[in-house]
């Protein structure tokens, strides 16, 4: 289906069922990012959470649809709205909620925050608070890959906005050169702050933006799980026989402000509420479940779970102390 | 159960805000993400959003009200199947950190006014310059009068002036036009002057530093927003390579009259990669001039005078500034030198140096020093680069004691070459060693605990500056 030559596909293909298990799978994920990301916005209202705070409402199929295809030992970084490939990475909820508090719990010791986050055991490597960083260190983890020889492919997630950064395209080249085994997924939620693509992008179609390198592209519609996985797993299959790299723009969108402060003056209401009613992804999960003949009752029990998980995350950041004086002089030299 | 809708903070510096209006009515149903309210602060209006799903059983705060302080129960959120009059007691229970815990108790405890009462603002009388003061500038005549602004509101009207005055004058950076700044310091700019003047950029810091950089060897007056400074490090090669080095490689040919200018230094909370304070780092290049204001009216008389400079300007803006009130004068073109120190407040037993907020350190210093009898003399390098140090060292002649402070870290720091250069020039004046008060030399901390300590602080001056004196 990918051209060689690192043409770009555009027609989407036939949608790839997902089996009622996949589907509850991916229910679960997205609605527990959901509901974390819901008890976040909760909390910095409350002060609990200080600084910037980036959430990922509306997004959730990207990085759950790309985890799904994923294999163990496959390494995430993105940049700072991060909380839901945290999440998806199967790090611990409450440890991510005490980094969001500033608690000596946290997957940083309190001394990261919401944007700067990191697990070694998780494969996840960040967290990175600078647009457009998480392009060449993604293909730095994908260079140490193959160096060692392992067959591990490292999935590198940035936004629309980020895909304006030189260094993403001095990334490209070198991924391309060196054929490295890393996906670069593009999240085009439209906009960078208050700024919609086309007043920042000469070319808003960016599965095209590595066309130049001959890196194979692929534009999908990022609100539909089983589009994503799909995707995915013919991007990361690509990586993995060894090809090079693979880029692939999931086209999204966030509900929420880019960050808590967020005028909203650059989008309409009716444009937000038309996403969230007719483009939801995990609304468009609930729906199949139950035209499969999953109950509603079975639905909340999941839903009911995904708060218990997240509030108990909660409870564990608030009561979780602050770090010891002393760490402020910690970790600054390995 | 019920729960209370606190005043949200929504940034990282928000202490209160104004209800602006409610959305909602009492009795109206609401669902997780409903916009029920607006809130305006000093940057911008947002919206307050629903996050729980319920009926708004009672409004606390009605619209219109000011000062409204993060935290404070604006209204009530009964659940499903709550009657609302359940409600009516309801007593605002927040969860919070341990810590505060005893002062919410406290805060239940005392009733709940349904009106915050809060005085009106204070109309904006002119007052008149008096010297010496904290921050007027020695170049005002006394008796000029004064109109109170914000930091952010000088140094949008000394861009405005500019731009007016000059139509080679543009500026450039994310977020400056449409958006009205991140931190709204362009605010009201697109307006006036138009999208070919207030250019608003994609997120490419170091190919708009370099457009910059061009436009301006070709005789344009840019001024390049960096949304926070941190975000110049993208863009450093074009500031010093380019921009710096120009004059000279050309052999004085091709000057680059270029501001860049944003916030610099520690916001609130924002961790490591966004609280950098470099004024060390431009200060030590040739070929660049560095100015740090540490309030409005300075701000203003030197961003304007920077625009006009026909060298490359980095001004270094704060965030926690942003919204502090002072004096500027109200004079048709007000335009401060380049390259000259401010004595913030006279004193005779120790000098204290700073800029920028390490000058609101500073003076509070010296307001705890004379409780205990010692008389600072603070100064306000305002100008980094070129430095004055030729005040420094008159004040240093008449205390012959030094405290240098700066929010950055310590080696090869601002404070480092004050030391250097005092200890040269005013050897034998000193009583005792110079000794700084700085950022600690570690990456800024996000934990609330963690970050207070990071900063320098008022008590750190105060026990150095009791050092030096050896008392
Ligand atoms: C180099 C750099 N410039 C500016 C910023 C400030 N900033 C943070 S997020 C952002 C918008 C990024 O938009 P996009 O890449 O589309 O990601 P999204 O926020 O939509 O997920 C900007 C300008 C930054 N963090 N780093
Ligand atoms: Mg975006």
């Amino acid at each position: 289906m990918v051209e060689e030559s690192g043409g770009v596909t555009k027609d989407a293909p036939k949608i790839p069922p997902f089996t009622r298990d996949q589907e509850l799978t991916a229910f679960r994920e997205m609605l527990l990012i959901r509901r974390f990301e819901e008890k976040a916005g909760q909390l910095y209202g409350m002060g609990v959470i200080g600084g910037f705070c980036h959430l990922y409402i509306g997004q959730e199929a990207v990085v759950v649809g790309v985890k799904m295809a994923a294999r163990d030992g496959d390494q995430f970084t993105t940049s700072y709205r991060d909380h839901g490939h945290m999440l998806a990475s199967g790090m611990e909820p409450k440890r991510v909620m005490a980094e969001l508090a500033g608690r000596r719990g946290g997957y940083s010791k309190g001394k990261g925050g919401s944007m700067h986050m990191f697990s070694r055991a998780a494969n996840f490597y960040g967290g990175h608070g600078i647009v457009g960083a998480p392009a060449p260190i993604g293909a730095g983890v994908a260079f140490a890959n193959l160096y060692r020889g392992d067959d591990r492919v490292s999935l590198t997630f940035f936004g629309e906005g980020a895909s304006n950064q030189g260094q993403v395209y001095e990334a490209f080249n070198m991924a391309a050169l060196w054929k490295l085994p890393v996906v670069f997924i593009v999240e085009n939620n439209r906009y960078a702050m208050g700024t919609e693509i086309s007043r920042a992008s000469a070319q808003t179609d960016f599965s095209k933006r590595g066309a130049a390198f001959a890196i194979p592209g692929k534009q999908i519609d990022g609100m539909d799980v089983r589009i994503v996985k799909a995707a995915a797993d013919e991007a990361i299959d690509w990586c993995r026989k060894g090809n090079g790299p693979y880029l692939i723009e999931a086209q999204t969108y966030r509900y929420r402000g880019h960050s808590m402060s967020d005028p909203a003056k650059y989008r309409s209401k009716e444009e937000v509420q038309k996403m969230r009613e007719e483009h939801d992804p995990i609304e468009q999960v609930r729906a199949r479940l139950i035209a499969d003949g999953v109950s509603e009752d079975e639905l909340k029990k999941i839903d009911a779970n995904a708060r218990k998980i997240v509030s108990e995350a909660a409870d564990f950041a608030v009561a979780d102390k602050e770090p010891d004086p002393s760490e402020l002089w910690t970790d600054v030299l390995a | 159960m019920s729960v209370n809708v606190l005043m949200p903070a929504l940034s990282p510096t928000m202490e209160q805000g104004k209800l602006a209006k409610w959305l909602k009515s009492e009795g109206d149903e609401v669902k997780a993400g409903d916009v029920i309210a607006e809130i305006e602060t000093d940057k911008a209006t947002m919206e307050v959003e629903a996050v729980d799903e319920g009926v708004l059983a009672r409004i606390l705060v009605p619209g219109g009200t000011e000062n409204v302080a993060v935290n404070t129960p604006i209204a009530v959120i009964a659940e499903e199947g709550e009657s609302v009059a359940d409600t009516a007691d309801h007593a605002p229970m927040a969860r919070v950190g341990e810590e505060d815990k005893a002062e919410k108790q406290a805060e239940v405890a005392a009733p709940l006014k349904p009106a915050i009462e809060v005085a009106a603002p204070a109309p904006k009388a002119p007052s008149v310059a008096e010297q010496p003061s904290a921050t007027i500038a020695p170049e005002v005549p006394e008796g000029t009068a004064m109109i109170s602004m914000t930091m952010r509101e000088a140094l949008r009207d000394a861009m405005a002036e500019e731009m007016r005055r000059d139509p080679s004058v543009f500026v450039i950076g994310e977020e400056v036009a449409e958006y009205q700044g991140a931190y709204k310091v362009t605010q009201g700019l697109l307006q006036e002057f138009g999208a070919k003047r207030v250019v608003d950029t994609p997120i490419t810091e170091y190919g708009f530093a370099g457009v910059g950089v061009g436009a301006a060897f070709a005789g344009l007056r840019p001024i390049v927003e960096f949304m926070t400074f941190n975000f110049s490090m993208q863009a450093i090669d074009h500031i010093v390579n380019s921009a710096a080095k120009t004059l000279y490689m050309s052999g004085g040919q091709i000057n680059c009259p270029i501001v860049f200018r944003g916030p610099n230094g520690a916001a609130a909370r924002v961790a490591a990669q966004h609280s950098q304070d470099y004024t060390a780092w431009y200060s030590q290049v040739p070929g660049l001039i560095v100015i740090a204001p540490s309030n409005a009216s300075d701000a203003k008389g030197l961003l304007k005078a920077a625009i006009r400079d026909n060298n490359p300007v980095v001004f270094l803006e704060n965030e926690i500034l942003y919204g502090k009130t002072s004096d500027v004068p109200a004079l048709e073109d007000f335009v401060l030198p380049i390259g000259k120190a401010r004595i913030a407040r006279p004193g005779k037993d120790v000098t204290l140096v700073s800029f920028s907020i390490g000058m609101t350190y500073a003076l509070h210093a010296a307001d705890e020093l004379a409780k205990e009898g010692i008389e600072a003399e603070v100064i306000d390098l305002r100008t980094v680069r070129p430095m004055d140090i030729a005040t420094v060292i008159e004040s240093v002649k008449k205390t012959g004691r030094c405290v240098a402070i700066e929010e950055g870290w310590p080696q090869c720091g601002v404070c480092a070459e004050i030391a250097m250069r005092v200890q040269q020039e005013a050897f034998d004046y000193l009583d005792a060693p110079v000794l700084r008060v700085t950022g600690k030399d570690t990456p800024m901390p996000y934990a609330a605990n963690l970050e207070k300590l990071a900063l320098p602080s008022a008590a750190e001056i105060v026990t150095a500056a009791k050092a030096v004196l050896y008392r």
